[in-house]
């Protein structure tokens, strides 16, 4: 089966005659998998023929003896390279902080190492799609008509079905939101964990978290983690690895699912409850909100406000490409609010009417910055000017401790082909590819900087945006 | 494991008995390789590992023992014998399975070639958490001779993708009726009559489940998927009352209720949470939240490009027999074929293994199938000639069926004939016409409506 997937693998993606290799490959082969490559570059020919009476004679060989092979030959290599290094080696106090795969895509020598580990991991890769502008030329860009799901088996037999399904979700944007992400996150690893049987000679505690490392990887080919969902996961990993070993298998499954319901309960839907708890101090009668695309927590405030019974009317500003405000909008009126509807192109025009601005937020760096939708700095920057409070509405389980100053280096490049719009059956930019250095840039996110802001209302309270890095450095010392 | 394959291989090719009455539809030579071949490659292609195959004795036999139809899959095949009385419908046939049923189930007929990106189907299925995901194709002009009477009437939403509506003529007496609850959901809606159904189901466990129960429906695409699809837009609770309910068409099922048909996934609450704080809506223009709050969805995936033969008429397998060398990917000449020297081939013909092809023939666009003689001077055009078949020097074929074991004498002239199995031809036999060994062929071209 090795060499199966080796030829596999290298062929182009076609749906006719190509499918990865189906069954997952046990750890020994994995282990003589990776042998075989280091000793192909080593120069010595090994036949693929002769591939699977190695596997049957090695698989009598005990794990020990080829532990202890492993660990020679690590040192044998740690020691040549040492010597090849020499003085030009950077010395080893330095600490190199790495960046992130995802934002370095036009670094060659990234490409390789992020196609070596999907390889290892048996998952396929998704290409980029179309002329991507050069300012963005680092992230990754998809297009929504080819799905990662053309290059899997069906059915998937090395992805959780789950996993799979949330995938397809995630990019057809039927899951979108930084909430509803998590929480759909959280029930498919539900699945995966009741799904789960330890296999013999591995502890539940580690092999678990190996599992689920394939499938994070091929989520994030799907569409790139949020710094919500990157929080959760942490948590879980957190507490697999915390299973005490003496645990049956079942009471650990059963303990696991338990903490996945408390997260949930405690981080997303009490935190919901406390947030509007606070904002609604700050809801007045008489008031004119203004909210941008939809978000879900902003919704459940004003939503809760008006069966508290507070008299107020909102605006609701909208953008193209993904044009949420709609459902925004439906769910406001649907309760009874009396909503107005406009597009960024006028919130110059409304902002002398609004007395308070309510955002969303898809994270909260460490440096007080605001991370949303695209379109929210602007807004930000509008009300500023207006002289409008500006209040950010985040859960604590959102904030994340990464450092970023404008919306460059860090963002997600969304299907170009959504900027294509037909009306009285012309379409302009049918062709848009066909024309030389034309490209179409469909930001996600955006960064708004922390003088903007005005308040945070978390569930901790309400803090100015200054306050962020306290509340990460409390929560690091709690996780401790 | 996300999805079991089942294969309906015990049909009797009602449409095409002069084929079919002595070799079982899922034999028949198609570009030399037995039907069932086409869909068993189209799952083995996509990456199944075994396939429970629903069958009679009668094919189980030809499979695994006739060398001429032997398959060559490398799945693992789990056969399940059936009566050939013909009553088994083809949901009576998955209750008969029931017990090895144990998660979704994809469900394909043994008469489909087809060469459609399997995963649309299944990424409608899996996205959607639907209940029903169904595969059809736009008709292509020979392969379905559709008779007025006997229209498909299928409606879809303004996204193609979501099944509103789907009925036969048969069924309907005084016209279409839509429900006004429909109406009211999916205001825009396509109603399309052209369309081929390709009989390749995404069905849920817990549809077999309710199958398994409620024995009175015996035909997954007659009245199985109608059911669902009519369902989709039940009111939920049976105690209120039904306002809009002016049709006759689904009187005898309406017995049970949408309770039944709640097909709750895992941890069911997650999910509604997780579908309430995202963003996003199927449809929109009314105050309803996605999906318009029902459980029960069912999709199609309507194929535009691309090639989808249901081979149940003579027509449809005439043109599959022309069009199946795109599929298979071995030369056009089987290596074990002795062919002399002066010999014509045309590019769209194939040569079966075992074949003796003598000097001066020549075949332009036909099939020949395995084992089969030709001799001198015999001329082959748009005709398909099945296995173990003798034809004498100097014959003229055109546009003819000839079955296996047939023996066409010397000097023979068929035009657009059928010969049927074992038949003799005369030497010097002109062409015959409705006389008892052959039969005319029809290949007539009506246009599907669109």
């Amino acid at each position: 089966t090795a060499c199966c997937f080796f030829s596999y693998y290298f062929k182009e993606p076609s749906f006719i005659s190509y499918v990865i290799e189906g069954k997952e490959l046990t750890k020994e082969e994995k282990q003589r998998l990776r042998k075989e490559k280091k000793q192909q570059k080593k120069g010595k020919e090994k036949k693929d023929a002769s591939l699977p009476q190695v596997s049957v004679a090695e698989t009598a060989a005990p794990a020990s003896q080829l532990k202890a092979e492993r660990r020679a030959r690590q040192e044998a290599e740690r020691t040549s390279k040492q010597s090849k290094k020499g003085d030009t080696g950077q010395p080893a106090t330095t600490i190199v902080k790495r960046l992130p795969e995802h934002i370095q895509v036009d670094d060659p020598d990234v490409l390789k190492k992020l196609a070596k580990k999907l390889e290892r991991q048996q998952i396929p890769r998704r290409l980029d799609y179309g002329y991507k502008v050069s300012l963005f030329s680092h992230l990754l860009q998809y297009s929504r008509k080819a799905p990662l799901t053309q290059q899997l088996s069906i059915p998937s037999a090395v992805i959780h079905p789950a996993i799979v399904r949330l995938g397809l979700q995630y990019s057809q944007g039927i899951v979108a939101g930084s909430n509803a992400r998590s929480i759909a996150l959280l029930h498919a690893f539900k699945q995966v964990i009741s799904d789960y049987t330890t296999p013999s000679n591995e502890e539940l505690s580690r092999d678990l978290v190996n599992k689920l490392k394939p499938y994070i990887s091929f989520l994030n080919q799907c569409r790139p983690l949020s710094a919500s969902m990157g929080n959760a996961i942490k948590y879980i990993k957190k507490e697999i690895s915390n299973i005490p070993s003496q645990f049956k298998e079942d009471d650990a499954k059963k303990k696991l699912l338990n903490c996945i319901e408390c997260f949930i309960e405690e981080k997303i839907v009490l935190a919901a409850k406390a947030i509007a708890k606070s904002s609604i101090e700050k809801i007045n009668d008489g008031d004119v909100i203004l909210v941008y695309g939809c978000s879900s927590l902003v919704n459940h405030i004003l939503c809760e406000a008006f069966e508290k019974g507070r008299k107020f009317r909102v605006i609701v500003v909208d953008s193209r490409p993904r044009l949420e405000g709609r459902e925004a909008l439906r769910r406001l009126v649907q309760k009874g609010i009396s909503c107005t509807y406009v597009l960024i192109s006028a919130v110059s025009y409304i902002l002398p009417e609004v007395s308070k601005v309510f955002l969303g937020a898809h994270a909260l760096l460490a440096n007080g910055y605001v991370m949303s939708r695209v379109g929210t700095s602007q807004i930000a920057l509008v009300a500023k000017a207006f002289n409008v409070p500006v209040l950010v509405c985040c859960e604590t389980y959102k904030f994340c401790e990464r450092v970023q100053t404008d919306s460059f280096v860090s963002n997600e490049l969304d299907d170009p082909d959504d900027l294509i719009v037909t009306r009285k059956g012309e379409t302009q930019l049918k062709d848009w590819q066909q024309v030389p250095r034309l490209g179409l840039l469909n930001l996600v996110y955006d960064v708004t900087p922390p003088d903007f802001v005005d308040l945070v209302i978390t569930d901790l309270g309400m803090i100015p945006c200054t306050s962020v890095p306290v509340v990460l450095r409390v929560k690091n010392v709690d996780l401790l | 494991m996300e999805l079991q394959a089942v294969l309906m291989a015990a049909g009797g090719g009602s449409r095409m008995t002069d084929l079919t009455y002595n070799t079982p539809k899922p034999m028949l030579p198609v570009g030399n390789k037995p039907l069932m071949w086409y869909p068993l490659n189209l799952l083995e292609r996509v990456g199944f590992e075994e396939v429970i195959v629903i069958t009679t004795r009668e094919v189980h036999k030809m499979m695994s023992t006739d060398p001429k139809t032997k398959l060559d899959i490398k799945m693992k095949l789990d056969v399940v014998c059936i009566q050939e009385d013909g009553d088994m419908g083809t949901a009576d046939a998955l209750r008969h399975i029931h017990q090895k049923v144990k998660t979704d189930i994809l469900v394909v007929s043994c008469d489909l070639i087809t060469d459609v990106a399997l995963h649309e189907v299944v990424d409608l299925f899996r996205a959607h958490n639907a209940t029903v995901a169904m595969l059809m194709s736009k008709a292509h002009e020979f392969t379905e001779t559709v008779n007025v009477p006997q229209r498909d009437f299928v409606g879809v939403d303004q996204s193609g993708k979501r099944l509103l509506f789907m009925a036969n003529e048969a069924d309907l007496e005084d016209g279409l009726i839509v429900r006004r609850s429909i109406i009211r959901k999916h205001p825009r809606m396509h109603i399309k009559t052209g369309l081929v159904d390709a009989h390749l189901y995404c069905l849920k466990k817990a549809v077999v489940d309710f199958l398994a129960e409620n024995k009175s429906i015996s035909s997954i695409r007659g009245e199985l998927v109608p059911f669902l699809v009519r369902k989709q837009f039940s009111k939920m609770t049976s105690g209120q009352k039904r306002m809009d309910d002016t049709e006759t068409v689904d009187q005898k099922n309406d017995g049970l209720t949408n309770d039944d048909l709640f097909f709750p996934s895992r941890d069911e609450a997650l999910l509604q949470l997780a579908q309430e704080r995202s963003c996003w809506n199927d449809h929109r223009g009314d105050m309803s939240e996605a999906y318009h709050g029902g459980k029960l969805r069912c999709y199609v995936h309507i194929m535009d490009q691309g090639l989808c033969y249901r081979v149940n008429t003579l027509s449809a397998y005439i043109e599959a027999n022309r069009m199946a060398p795109k599929f298979i990917e071995e030369p056009a000449v089987h290596p074990s074929a002795v062919i002399s020297e002066r010999f014509q081939m045309g590019s769209d013909s194939m040569i079966g293994a075992g074949c003796h092809v003598a000097d001066k023939t020549s075949i332009k666009r036909s099939t020949i199938g395995i084992s089969t003689t030709v001799k001198e001077k015999v001329k082959v055009t748009n005709s398909i000639i099945m296995h173990g078949v003798t034809i004498e020097e100097g014959c003229n074929i055109q546009g003819s069926v000839i079955c296996s074991n047939a023996v066409i004498g010397r000097g023979a002239d068929l035009k657009y004939c059928l010969v049927g199995n074992g038949q003799r031809i005369e030497p010097e036999g002109d062409t015959y016409s409705n006389t008892k060994k052959s039969i005319l062929l029809e290949v007539s071209v009506t246009f599907g409506l669109v």
